[in-house]
């Protein structure tokens, strides 16, 4: 099989940014369990460090991607109308592009540089 | 003269035969496909354990990617400033937020338990029909119990 070969390389982004959720998720998870978040203040600086900040991103980026596949998926299977399939891929990549965009915008407010 | 007039009558009987059994044969051909189902009727189908496994993590993955813009909502307000800080803790407390961390804890919970298992059968590892049911069973009751027990947390 064909790493050139079509859904090959979105088949393989899917599982990696699965993987990278898992592992943020826990990190997260034992970070925050350990560390003595209460208040905004230590709230907002978990995410100002340029490391945590960009890793934030990718987690973000990560949710969205791994959704457009699942959905697309979903779409493929249970849409047999072609452009009613077609519309809807659009309205949703067009809304997860928005939602990249906003989020990138929240955490660049954040950051510390 | 007979003989070459009743093989005549048998040529044009042969070519009405081909043509009715052509016609016949397209007919019901289209027949049967029209009865064919085209897409899968989600009611009529019993699923094995497995299959309840896998079409629970796309349902729930469904249920993750509707919540998507609530969280990045919540995220974005949460690091503004002091203010929306702390009117978010007092709004995730109210019935509605609620109701949507139980939903979530079942669709996140089977969602990642899911995923693991399709991800440890990918690399080979519990692949045989006997293990991979018992990993479905697991995964299905353990999402379940998520939900109870993160549901009695954030009601009672």
């Amino acid at each position: 099989m064909s790493w050139r070969a079509q859904g090959m390389r979105t088949w393989l982004l899917q599982r990696l940014t699965a993987v990278y959720l898992l592992l943020y998720g826990i990190f997260f998870g034992i970070y925050i369990s350990l560390s003595s978040v209460q208040d905004f203040e230590s709230w907002r600086a978990l995410f100002t460090h340029p490391i945590s900040n960009i890793a934030t991103a990718v987690f973000f980026y990560s949710i969205l991607y791994h959704a457009w596949v699942g959905i697309r998926d979903i779409l493929i299977d249970y849409v047999p109308v072609a452009y009613l399939r077609f519309f809807l891929w659009v309205g949703m990549t067009f809304s997860l592009a928005v939602l990249a965009a906003w989020v990138s915008m929240i955490l660049f407010n954040v950051v510390n540089l | 003269m007979d003989a070459i007039r009743n093989e005549r009558v048998l040529i044009l009987v042969t070519v009405f035969n081909w043509t009715y059994d052509a016609i016949e044969t397209t007919l019901k051909a289209m027949i049967t496909k029209q009865k064919r189902p085209k897409f899968l009727n989600l009611l009529r189908i019993h699923l094995p354990v497995t299959g309840v496994n896998s079409f629970a993590h796309r349902v729930s993955g469904a249920l993750l990617f509707l919540a998507i813009p609530v969280f990045i909502y919540g995220f974005s307000l949460s690091v503004k400033d002091a203010t929306s800080f702390n009117a978010l803790l007092v709004d995730l407390k109210t019935v509605p937020y609620k109701l949507l961390f139980t939903v979530l804890a079942w669709a996140l919970g089977h969602h990642l338990l899911a995923g693991v298992r399709f991800l440890l059968h990918e690399i080979e590892i519990g692949t045989s029909l006997s293990a991979s049911k018992i990993a479905s069973w697991l995964v299905n009751i353990l999402g379940v119990i998520i939900f109870l027990v993160v549901g009695s947390c954030i009601w009672l």
